[in-house]
């Protein structure tokens, strides 16, 4: 697919670069050319100087030709210029980066006129992740399937944990939850999609399928439950700090931020009446003390700056272990050490917005073939995918018990919903034209459910 | 370094040069000549090495970067020469194997000089290899090899960046492979259509052949000893048009098929090429006229000619241009020098190189004279940074300097100072013969072993744009860490 991105930045990079492996010809466009020599030094697409939201820009671009235009700049105003632009020469579909609250709730009114497909906001969808999460305390990381019906939780696994040195085959023995364990992530790179033989070891990061009820049971048995989250305390009032904040008030939780700017505090005090706002330093210990940060269930840490949400997380985790902990890493470099601290539940702004991004596209290029992607998450770092594919009545795989099916390596399948009912599925069971189907797999690329088969010989 | 992928890269070029032998294979069988022979065993021979090499590369071939690129780039040309020389050598034709991997690397560079003093005595499959040799080297071996082959996503950029010539490459489509498709497709079907015009005029096919592929690479081996002369007008016009053609940007061309067409007309070098081809064609014109006792469309016709294979680093020749005034002589070296268009098939220094220089100039001495004057280089209203002009500035004075070291090295033989001083031109900007012994008339046999092996490494520096070949003589990059 001939997609065009508009904006060399944080999300626009990622984007290119996730885009591009997955086999699309992407453009990308941006004023500044130090950004775009840095993107294309190591990707295969083409890249142009200029201003994105001119007719020029966009022609030399082969937005004429394009299916997609992403907009992605600093600026929501120019994204949706830009987009306007693009759908005038002929671009088939538009998405543009719109995080103002202000547009944003203006947007049903004109995305019509614009021609919009999706708007994106980064902080919003971001804080709504958060907010699922809280949801679930025993969880790291809490992703959603089936409009919710079906949850994809990831834990670590404690030291006195009766799971560890257990096979994934004793499992229906230890708990009667009705889980489904699909990816084990274990030390900085080791991630395993595991077999029945699977042993698990006390400090893996499990992720696991499960309806809302099950997750529930299944960390009760486990011992693992953790209570309602009934105070949150945000360390930084940014933008997502304000989206998280409005939902957990909305959900009756008692939201207490803390902002060292007065004015930004004032704004908050005005949006947010019911939220308590503190003006302070959220990294000095004794000020945290005195917000009563003994008492409050979670802590999400939201400043502008890594290096303090790390540093804030670390803290919190080791000096009070029963305090859910959100921590804000923009960056992404350093994946890896990041996972191997305990940072509680960590989350990247600029990941959320270009997986739902991705997803979208994805679900565009199917929505001609026979089964299409739903929902796509990417699970610990990019190295495996969850996806949910709905099966149309001439798929090839309709019928046939799983364990006849010849699977590709490292692939598995999560959880079967049908008409309502959600089914964790056993070698018996077949998949039926109209379900939903979760596939958990480390290859990446998968655009129809038809690929999780192996392939023969002489492919690759 | 990772050097399997490397191994793995001259394995798949071994394996394609293999398939390419079949051509003169096919003319040795067409012509029942038996030194086709030695084509089957070097081509089987080629085929079993490039087999293994994949199998020992294949296993894990990740990491290219962009020194890795480099290198695969410089060792895929040598491996290339030196086995396409090969059949020259057994089969006796020409004895000597450095004069046979001299006339290779003179093909595949497109550079188009020659150690035959009479090309006419070898066989037409070697004559038919040679030519074809202009045709590969002129797009580069490795965008063919991305063309088909399939490489890990960004990785191999780094090949092409490393083959492609001018000072940045400059993608048409956002794919690579497509890239490389779209390239190839074009200088395929400008081919096509110069082989028709030939037929059209009456030459034979073999002849059309052999000078389509000089023409489209650039390259300038001819099959007959004095080159074009013997041809008709007819045919020297079209070889002029076509030499022309194949040194503008390749990317102009894809303008014109997606109907750019002000994209194309506007573009800066294209105008700057075209300008320089009118004003030599016509000084130079001016100046011989008085040789050819004042015919004017007869000067005009072969100084075109000559103006077009000498910028276009192509090197045919109808007239012996040696014998011109040294003013004529001197509007050629100068072109010489400037070479065609980035993202063409030919060599040298290349227009857009030079307008970035002169641009550059300009601005300097402007600052010199008000110290405060802010002034961008701009190309075709664009801003250049100045990262990129200090890019082509170092290029510029390592050209001067490799030049330098070359004449040096090559004036040991004790020739005279044009002969010396063309020799390297000639070969370091891809263009054929010089002037003095190793001119039109004459041939590079007579150069000691010692100023052929420079002059090979020269041809080899200017087609590949110095980088690769300056990689791989590093000696910081064969250390041992």
């Amino acid at each position: 697919m001939r997609i065009v991105i508009v904006g060399d930045g944080k999300i626009g990079s990622a984007l290119a670069e996730q885009l591009s492996r997955e086999g699309h010809e992407i453009t990308i466009v941006d004023r500044s050319g130090t950004p775009l020599q840095r993107t294309v030094e190591d990707l295969d697409i083409m890249s142009i100087e200029g201003n994105g939201a001119t007719y020029a820009t966009q022609m030399e671009a082969g937005v004429d030709e394009a299916e997609l235009v992403i907009a992605v700049t600093a600026q929501d105003e120019l994204n949706l210029l830009c987009c306007l632009i693009a759908k005038k020469i002929g671009a088939k579909h538009t998405i543009a980066r719109v995080r103002n609250p202000e547009y944003a709730e203006e947007l049903p009114l004109i995305s019509d006129d614009l021609g919009l497909s999706l708007s994106v906001n980064p902080e919003l969808i971001c804080a709504t992740e958060m907010a699922r999460t809280l949801r679930t305390p025993s969880a790291i990381k809490t992703d959603t399937f089936f409009g919710g019906k079906v949850e994809l939780l990831k834990f670590q696994l404690p030291a006195d944990s009766p799971l560890a040195g257990r096979t994934l085959m004793e499992l229906p023995g230890i708990t009667k939850a009705k889980v489904l364990i699909c990816a084990v992530e274990r030390g900085e790179q080791e991630i395993h999609i595991p077999s029945g033989s699977f042993r698990l070891q006390a400090g893996d990061r499990i992720s696991f399928v499960a309806s809302y009820a099950g997750a529930q049971q299944f960390f009760r048995q486990m011992k693992l439950a953790a209570g309602r989250v009934r105070r949150a305390m945000l360390i930084g009032g940014g933008r997502i700090a304000y989206y998280l904040a409005r939902q957990l008030v909305e959900a009756g939780l008692d939201v207490k931020i803390i902002e060292t700017d007065p004015e930004r505090c004032e704004e908050l005090s005005v949006r947010l009446p019911k939220a308590e706002i503190l003006c302070g330093d959220g990294t000095n210990e004794a000020f945290l003390r005195a917000c009563g940060i003994e008492t409050t269930g979670a802590v999400a840490a939201l400043t502008g700056i890594d290096e303090e949400n790390v540093l804030i997380g670390m803290y919190i985790r080791k000096t009070w272990p029963k305090v859910k902990v959100i921590t804000k890493v923009n960056r992404t470099s350093f994946q890896s050490i990041i996972d191997s601290m305990d940072l509680g539940s960590v989350f990247n702004p600029r990941n959320s917005a270009s997986n739902l991004i991705c997803r979208y596209v994805r679900a565009m290029q199917n929505s001609g073939s026979s089964s299409q992607i739903e929902t796509l998450y990417k699970l610990v770092g990019g190295k495996a995918e969850a996806l949910e594919f709905r099966v149309s009545e001439s798929s090839k795989l309709c019928g046939v018990p799983l364990q006849e099916l010849k699977l590709r390596e490292n692939l598995l399948i999560g959880c079967i919903g049908r008409g309502g009912q959600i089914i964790i599925p056993s070698g018996q069971d077949a998949i039926e034209p109209g379900d939903s189907v979760i596939v958990v797999t480390c290859s990446a690329g998968l655009g129809r459910l038809e690929d999780i088969l192996a392939r023969g010989p002489g492919h690759e | 370094m990772n050097k399997r992928v490397i191994v793995y890269v001259l394995g798949a070029v071994l394996l394609i040069e293999a398939a390419l032998m079949l051509l003169p294979l096919l003319v040795a069988v067409i012509y029942r000549e038996r030194t086709g022979w030695y084509f089957f065993w070097v081509l089987l021979g080629a085929a079993v090495l490039g087999a293994l090499a994949l199998r020992l590369g294949g296993r894990k071939r990740s990491a290219m970067y962009a020194k890795e690129g480099l290198i695969a780039v410089a060792l895929s040309w040598i491996v290339l020469s030196l086995v396409g020389a090969l059949p020259f050598t057994l089969s006796g034709q020409i004895p000597f194997y450095l004069d046979a991997v001299f006339e290779m690397i003179s093909g595949f560079t497109t550079t188009g000089s020659s150690i035959l003093p009479a090309v006419e005595s070898l066989d037409r499959c070697m004559l038919f290899w040679r030519s074809l040799s202009h045709w590969i080297g002129g797009m580069g071996i490795l965008v063919f090899m991305l063309a088909i082959v399939r490489m890990d996503g960004g990785q191999a950029i780094h090949l092409l960046r490393a083959e492609s010539p001018g000072p940045t490459v400059s993608k048409m489509v956002p794919r690579m492979v497509d890239s490389s498709k779209i390239l190839y497709g074009i200088y395929f079907g400008l081919t096509v259509v110069q082989i028709i015009l030939y037929l059209a005029g009456g030459d034979p096919l073999f002849d059309s052949l052999c000078n389509a592929f000089g023409t489209a690479g650039t390259g300038g081996f001819a099959i007959k000893n004095d080159s074009f002369s013997s041809y008709s007008a007819y045919t020297q016009t079209v070889t002029t048009i076509f030499m022309a053609l194949f040194g503008v940007n390749f990317s102009i061309y894809f303008f014109l098929l997606r109907r750019k067409f002000d994209l194309a007309w506007k573009n800066t070098e294209l105008r700057w090429y075209v300008s320089i081809i009118v004003i030599s064609t016509l000084l130079i014109t001016f100046n011989i006229k008085s040789l050819y006792h004042g015919d004017f469309g007869y000067s005009l016709h072969h100084a075109a000619f000559t103006v077009s294979s000498v910028i276009t680093t192509t090197g045919y020749g109808t007239e012996n241009f040696d014998l011109w005034p040294e003013f004529s002589r001197v509007i050629l070296a100068l072109l010489m020098i400037v070479g065609a268009s980035a993202g063409s098939t030919g060599g040298g220094l290349k227009v857009s190189r030079v307008v970035i220089l002169m641009r550059a100039a300009k601005a300097e001495l402007r600052k010199i004279l008000h110290p405060h004057t802010v002034k961008v280089i701009t190309v075709d209203g664009k801003p250049v940074s100045g990262e990129a002009v200090r890019a082509v500035s170092t290029y510029f004075i390592l050209y001067v300097l490799i030049a330098a070291a070359s004449v040096l090295l090559v004036s040991l033989d004790g020739y005279d100072g044009s002969t010396t001083l063309t020799a390297v031109l000639a070969t370091f900007n891809n263009i054929g013969p010089g002037l003095g012994l190793c001119g039109p008339a004459g041939n590079f046999a007579f150069f000691s072993p010692l100023a052929k092996v420079v002059l090979c490494i020269d041809m080899l520096l200017g087609r590949l744009e110095l980088y690769p070949m300056l990689v791989l003589l590093m000696p910081s990059t064969w250390r041992k860490k």
